[in-house]
Parts: structure tokens; C-alpha cells; sequence
């Protein structure tokens, strides 16, 4: 009988058993699944994108429904969906805000990766896979954002394709293959759509499953960075420092689930534009290929990343160091395993010198956030007092600073993680 | 069994299989091609990116007709005299002599960067990330003191003078780009192509 050793169920569950590993999964990923007992507040965040990334497919479904991905009916079908289609309003909300919650609660879940060495030895791969994530979402989000039409969803989209065309050699090809026509038009709508309700979400699905399978496959990290499974109950072989994940941390998350629901709701009653921030302006006017907005801005979570693409000056007539040190900044993440040389994980452990590169970092990421969101010259222009490659623009000279401490956090970091001091790590997790 | 295993041809089978996979991977990229082609322009796009035909003889001196090629502005600017003697300044052009040539056919590498010296034809797209720059013809203005005419990207501040060239410090790294053209007569351009044939 291919019954599992450790479960013995009788009735209908028991002829389950005997046909699927329904208990046995539940024992070895929710009751029987250790997790560090530790766990704060920084835990939440996986959780949560889990819980979205269901709730984006839902109400994806649910809005497929009524959309219509072509180029003379897309902006009004989405009108329609606001005004027409019973509770459309909600669901339109929920999915437009959902996008960009999606990315607050993934910022978060990375930069408590970075915090406390979440990517070190055993869970290179757990990171890998995260960092895959991150990528198609961006894909996702840029695919998404084109459907309603409007002017922002047009002009963004022709500033993102026409990046391809800076590619030495292929460029004007690969532009071309990736819109099928030779602007922004209806062809590319409809393939868009095509990636964003279908292929992508499958990937993501799909990377989703493999991150969590690895993560059950190592264990989860703690904010103390300590393995929990090198101090086992001799009797049971049970971690001494962990607690089942159900219930104790279905529960906990659930807590975590209600406060971030009421700010969801908050957003989606009160501010579902978020002030131009998940909505922009020019998005409520149709797209106009003919007529381009006074301010192009990606949404608020490429905006660091926009930033660096402005910062870095034309070089031998070509863009493309720009877009290449746009490219690298996202790629970059995929080192940081192998760039850490501390002796410890976490940064409670690690001492000020990688405090002080990983508020840098944070800082910078945050400054050039804000400056992708307005225009190069909103602080003015230097006198012309010292010549200066690529315009005068003080938000340029800023952002090119930034766009260096970005990367120095990363490229020093094999240096200043093994030349500072760390703390003596305790063998058992603080609470 | 022992036998058996020693008769074994591992060369053989290492042959089949590498053979096998080799086979296999042309044909799963073959089957690859129609996919990836379904993405390219359709018919149906290359015909309405045919070229267009544009009267010409409407336009006042100094004035700009905006047409559209390829779902792309075309700007046709009669430039004056006085514009045209604009061009000879060119201390702040980040590339006055058409250095870069993919940014015009080699009938426009020449001082006003066109077949007539008044006529300017040129697609209206910013050099620099795609946005269509808007037609400041006029001196100063909202420009500034400096400024003597020509045209200016709101996306990211790139400035181009009245040939399309573009000024030292702009975001955009080439000047704009004239489009393949010809006139039929006297009055009509068409943009798209030329005596080399369709773009």
C-alpha cells in the first residue's frame, strides 16, 4: 500500500491517502513545517505578496470579463468597467491598487532579505528565484499598464519599447518584432494582453511554487540569522528554537493580513488615484499617438529604476549605457549571494560599516525614486561656472550621485562586508 | 546479464543520443520560427506604413505642416530666409556635421539637412526615448533669451535647432531623423521613398 508511514486517517480522508499525499503534505508543509520562533514584524511581507498576487488573479478574471484589448474599444471598455459594470469601480480599484501594493509589500520582503542575509548559504537558489519574481512582476506591471490606453499607458510604453532600439546592431529589428508594427498600435495592445493575462501569470505561478519549494526545502531564515535546525530536540528531531507553521504562524499572518486589508481598503475608498501616484493624470485622456504628455513618468515603483536610465548621459552618440546600467541595476540583485562576504547574517551581528552602506543604499533607492517621478529640471540648473557632461540640471547631478552609491553598495560589498567588525553570534534566536 | 552489458556499444549509444538531441532541438526551433514571426509587422501594417503623399504647396514660409507617416508625426517645415541663415550657427550642436549618417539619407547630409534648402522634412520623434517634441519656432518666447527657434521635448528637455540638429547638453544623443523622401513635382513630397526604393 502506498500509504504514507507517518499518517494513518481512516474514512474519507484515509481513502484519500491512500490515492494522494493529502496529509502527508499538510504534516510536511503547515503542522509539521518548522519555522523559527522569531519571526517579526519584517516576516509578513511573503505572506501578504502571496496573498495579492491571488487577489490580482481574481480580480484579473474578473475584469477580463468586460475588457476589450483593442486599440479603438480599450479606453472606453475600461470606462465602462468604472461606470457601467456593477461594483466594476471596486474591482478595477482593487486590481490597479492591488499593482501597486504588490510592490510595496515585495520592496519590503527584499529589503528584509538584504537586512538579515536571507540569500546566504543554504538559500542562494530561494533568493534566485525571488529575484526571477521580481523581474517578470515588473514585465507584468509594464504589460498591465499599456491596457487602459491612455496617454501615460501609451507614451510609457513607447519610451520602454523604444529603449530595444538603443540595442547595438538589432535594435530597430527587435523594437519592431516587439511592437509587430512600427509604432505603439493595436497590434501591440493585443499582444500585451496576451502576456499579461496569460504568460505571464503562468511564469510567475510557476516561480512562485519553485520559490516556496525551496524555501520548505532549506527553512526559513530569522532576524537572528541563526540555523535553527543545528540545535535539534534529540528525542524528537524537532528544531529547539522552531514552532509548527500552522497554526502558530497562519494565525500571526492572519493578524498581519487584517492590518494591511484595512489600509488596502483605506486606499481603494479614499485615494484610489493615491494623488497621480497609482493613477496618473494623463491616464484619463485617450492615447494619442500624434500628441506626446508635457510630463512622461513611469508609476512610483520603476521610478528608481527610470531615474538611473536618465541619470547615465548619452555616450558616443548611443543610449544604451543608460539603458544597460537600467538593466544592471535590477540584474545586480541576482550577485548579492556571492557578494556578501561577512562571517554573519544578519545585521543585528554585522556592525556599522554595512549599517551605514545599507542606509546608503536605502536612500539612494528612495532619492531616485522621487526624482523619476518629476521632471530633470524641477531644482533648477547649475551657473556656468563648471562644465558638465549631459546638461546642467541640478535633479540630474543629484541622481547621477545616486545612481553611483546604488551601485558602490553592491560592487563594495565583497570589501566592506569582510573588513567589518562583527558581533559573536549566540547560539540559540532572541526573542 | 553480465554479458549482455558487455555487449554494449557505449559509443553507439552516446551517438544516438547526442544525435538524437541535436535533431530534436532543430526541430523544436524550426517550430519556433512561426511563432516568433507571428510577432513581426502583419501585412496589414506594412501596407498602412506604406509611403504618403504630402502637398506641399500650402505651406507658408515659416510655417509647420504636421503630417503622418507610419503612425509617426512628419513635420514639413518652409523654413524663411532668416531661418535658414540660423543654420550657420552651430557652436552649441552636439553633432553639426551629420557625423551620425543613419539620421538622414545621403541627399540631406548637406547644411539645412534637405533636398530643398526651405523644406525641412523631418519625423517629429525625440531622439532620446521617443516623445514628440513640440515646434518653438519663434525666438525667446517661454525659451528663454537664448533661444532662436526650433524645436523642444518636454519629456526630457532635449532641444533641437531648425534643421533637426540637436544642442551640446540635450538628453537625446543624435539629431532628429529625416525620413527617406522625394518630390514627384514640384508641389508634392512623398514621404517613405526615394530613388533607392521603399523604405
Amino acid at each position: 500500500m502506498a500509504k504514507d508511514s507517518n499518517t494513518s486517517s481512516t474514512g474519507m480522508l484515509g481513502w484519500i491517502d491512500e490515492r494522494f499525499p493529502l496529509s502527508s503534505f499538510i504534516k510536511n508543509h503547515l503542522t509539521g513545517y518548522y519555522a523559527p520562533k522569531n519571526f517579526n514584524f519584517w516576516y509578513f511581507f511573503g505572506a501578504l505578496a502571496l496573498f495579492v498576487f491571488v487577489m490580482q488573479i481574481l480580480t484579473g478574471i474578473f475584469l477580463t470579463m468586460h475588457y476589450k484589448p483593442s486599440a479603438a474599444e480599450a479606453f472606453a471598455s475600461v470606462e465602462y468597467i468604472m461606470r457601467d459594470v456593477s461594483f466594476g469601480w471596486l474591482i478595477r480599484y482593487m486590481h490597479s491598487t492591488g499593482s501597486s501594493l504588490f510592490f510595496v509589500v515585495i520592496y519590503l520582503h527584499m529589503f528584509r532579505g538584504l537586512m538579515y542575509g536571507s540569500y546566504r548559504k543554504p538559500r542562494e537558489l530561494l533568493w534566485l528565484f525571488g529575484v526571477f519574481i521580481f523581474l517578470l512582476l515588473m514585465a507584468e506591471a509594464f504589460f498591465g499598464y499599456l491596457l487602459p490606453w491612455g496617454q501615460m499607458s501609451y507614451w510609457g510604453a513607447q519610451v520602454i519599447v523604444n529603449l530595444f532600439t538603443s540595442v547595438p546592431f538589432i535594435g530597430a529589428d527587435l523594437a519592431e518584432w516587439v511592437r509587430g508594427d512600427y509604432l505603439v498600435s493595436d497590434a501591440t495592445l493585443n499582444r500585451f494582453f496576451a502576456f499579461h493575462v496569460i504568460a505571464l501569470p503562468l511564469a510567475l505561478a510557476g516561480l512562485i511554487f519553485g520559490h516556496l519549494i525551496a524555501l520548505h526545502e532549506v527553512g526559513s531564515n530569522n532576524p537572528d540569522g541563526i540555523e535553527i535546525k543545528d540545535l535539534k530536540d534529540k528525542k524528537t528531531g524537532i528544531p529547539l528554537d522552531g514552532i509548527p507553521f500552522h497554526p502558530y504562524y497562519t494565525v500571526k499572518d492572519l493578524v498581519g493580513l487584517s492590518v494591511f486589508l484595512i489600509v488596502f481598503a483605506s486606499i481603494i475608498f479614499f485615494a484610489p488615484e493615491m494623488g497621480g501616484y497609482f493613477l496618473e493624470a494623463n491616464n484619463f485622456v485617450p492615447a494619442n499617438p500624434l500628441v506626446t504628455p508635457d510630463h512622461i513618468a513611469p508609476v512610483w515603483y520603476f521610478t528608481p529604476f527610470y531615474s538611473i536610465l536618465r541619470a547615465v548621459p548619452p555616450l558616443f552618440n548611443s543610449q544604451f549605457p543608460g539603458v544597460a546600467a537600467m538593466g544592471l541595476s535590477v540584474l545586480i540583485f541576482f550577485l548579492v549571494p556571492w557578494l556578501d562576504k561577512s562571517k554573519v547574517r544578519s545585521i543585528r551581528y554585522k556592525g556599522a560599516l554595512y549599517k551605514k552602506w545599507l542606509s546608503t543604499f536605502v536612500i539612494s533607492f528612495i532619492v531616485l525614486g522621487y526624482l523619476g517621478t518629476v521632471p530633470s529640471n524641477i531644482w533648477g540648473q547649475f551657473y556656468n561656472v563648471i562644465p558638465i557632461i549631459g546638461g546642467k540640471d541640478v535633479a540630474t547631478i543629484i541622481a547621477r550621485i545616486f545612481t553611483i552609491t546604488y551601485f558602490l553598495f553592491f560592487i563594495l560589498m565583497p570589501i566592506y562586508s569582510s573588513k567589518d567588525t562583527t558581533k559573536p553570534v549566540p547560539k540559540r534566536v532572541r526573542m | 546479464m553480465t554479458d549482455e552489458n558487455k555487449k554494449i556499444d557505449l559509443n553507439r549509444r552516446k551517438f544516438l543520443l547526442t544525435a538524437t538531441s541535436v535533431t530534436g532541438a532543430i526541430g523544436v526551433s524550426a517550430a519556433g520560427i512561426p511563432f516568433v514571426s507571428s510577432m513581426l509587422p502583419s501585412e496589414k501594417a506594412k501596407a498602412a506604413g506604406a509611403a504618403v503623399e504630402v502637398d506641399v504647396a500650402g505651406i507658408k514660409s515659416g510655417e509647420l505642416k504636421v503630417s503622418e507617416w507610419r503612425g509617426q508625426p512628419v513635420w514639413i517645415l518652409n523654413r524663411s530666409d532668416a531661418m535658414i541663415k540660423k543654420l550657420d550657427n552651430n557652436k552649441e550642436l552636439a553633432d553639426p556635421d551629420l557625423k551620425v549618417i543613419s539620421q538622414q539619407p545621403k541627399y540631406c547630409q548637406n547644411k539645412t539637412r534637405s533636398i530643398k534648402s526651405n523644406l525641412l522634412v523631418v519625423v517629429g520623434i525625440c531622439t532620446h526615448l521617443g516623445c514628440a517634441p513640440s515646434p518653438k519656432l519663434s525666438p525667446k518666447g517661454d525659451m528663454g533669451s537664448e533661444w532662436e527657434g526650433g524645436f523642444f521635448c518636454p519629456c526630457h528637455g532635449s532641444k533641437f535647432d531648425l534643421a533637426g540638429r540637436v544642442f551640446k547638453g540635450s538628453p537625446a544623443p543624435t539629431n532628429l531623423v529625416v525620413p527617406p523622401h522625394k518630390y514627384i513635382n514640384e508641389n508634392t513630397v512623398l514621404i517613405g521613398e526615394d530613388q533607392e526604393g521603399v523604405a
